[in-house]
């Protein structure tokens, strides 16, 4: 059971050097405990998911738009195995257009971000998924039918 | 072949605590939603047995007296949003006061700190996941489902819906269907 005083373990895959920057910094202002893990590519994230030995990570937020394996690629491969079903994950996108959005739920994400384009809304965005989730996580909501979308 | 299940999770949990209550010998009485009273006889060893098998089933012991008190104050909002047809003909403060013998204040306060959001917000996710659970049922149309849970209109729902989801009910609709239709192609 996860109480208050266990740092939520996050993580974050994005291509963009200052978007992993942004989120970072805005995580660092939470007031929940966390820690978090960058990748810069979906390669790089799925190897890491891959090993077996790994924590059970609390929340991945994952690029949609990456080169080689994107978000979306990432997304259903990480839903194709049961390994993984108690891990939320939250897309972040550019596309605000209800069919993308309804597309990412049906492919398995938890929660959709349209990605805001100042900082200070980024960080409010940030500390209201990881609230949710928690929320999810900590109060036993149903996880096949979580979507939140902000 | 794939079936949809309903479910009733209070009994079933009440069911899983009596079947390994009485499967490790222990003298026992349920009492109100999340509390038992155990016989003071049983060996710490067994007491751990007991434990260890009902983390299995996700169901914990608390130990801790503020993290009891947290889950008292979710027990009742759950039970209210989900066993009474109607909620409380009192305000909701003096119904989880009263149930829980302690000031408004202290429990919104205690709440907060541990839970990260408020007694108010926590009672509308309720709401809405109840919502999620009747629209994926099927058996109510979403006029049935707001007066159940007490909403003024379908409108008043839909826009509760929207705001803590970010969905509309029929886009959440939608999605589960699509779900369900991609699970059985696969299967």
């Amino acid at each position: 059971m996860i109480t208050h005083k266990d740092p939520i373990h996050i993580l974050l895959a994005d291509d963009d050097e200052d978007d992993r920057n942004f989120f970072s910094e805005a995580l660092a202002e939470l007031k929940m405990t966390n820690k978090v893990t960058l990748f810069k590519d979906g390669k790089e994230l799925m190897d890491y998911l891959d090993n077996p030995d790994i924590k059970m990570p609390h929340i991945l937020f994952l690029d949609l738009n990456m080169p080689g394996k994107t978000g979306f690629d990432c997304l259903k491969e990480i839903r194709a195995n049961s390994r993984f079903k108690e891990l939320s994950i939250a897309i972040y996108s550019t596309s605000s257009a209800e069919k993308d959005i309804e597309e990412t739920f049906v492919g398995g994400a938890n929660i959709y971000i349209k990605k805001p384009n100042d900082f200070s809304k980024l960080k409010k965005v940030i500390k209201d998924v990881v609230n949710i989730n928690w929320q999810f996580h900590s109060s036993g909501l149903n996880k096949e039918t979580f979507f939140f979308s902000i | 072949m794939k079936l949809y299940i309903k479910y009733d999770g209070i009994m079933a949990c009440r069911v899983i605590l009596q079947e390994q209550l009485e499967k490790h010998q222990v003298k026992y009485q349920l009492l109100d939603l999340g509390e038992i009273e155990i016989d003071e006889g049983v060996t710490e060893e067994r007491f751990a047995e007991v434990q260890e098998s009902l983390n299995r089933y996700g169901i914990y012991i608390l130990n801790n007296q503020k993290s009891q008190l947290i889950q008292r104050i979710k027990d009742a909002i759950v039970e209210m949003v989900y066993e009474r047809d109607k909620l409380p003909s009192t305000t909701i403060s003096h119904y989880l006061s009263e149930k829980l013998n302690f000031s408004y204040g202290y429990i919104a306060n205690i709440f907060s700190e541990y839970t990260f959001t408020s007694i108010e917000n926590f009672i509308i996710i309720q709401k809405i996941e109840r919502a999620k659970k009747l629209i994926v049922e099927e058996e109510l149309t979403l006029t049935e489902i707001s007066y159940k849970l007490n909403y003024s209109s379908v409108a008043h729902l839909s826009s509760q819906f929207k705001k803590v989801t970010g969905l509309t009910p029929s886009m959440f609709k939608r999605i589960i269907d699509k779900r369900r239709l991609l699970v059985n192609q696969v299967e």
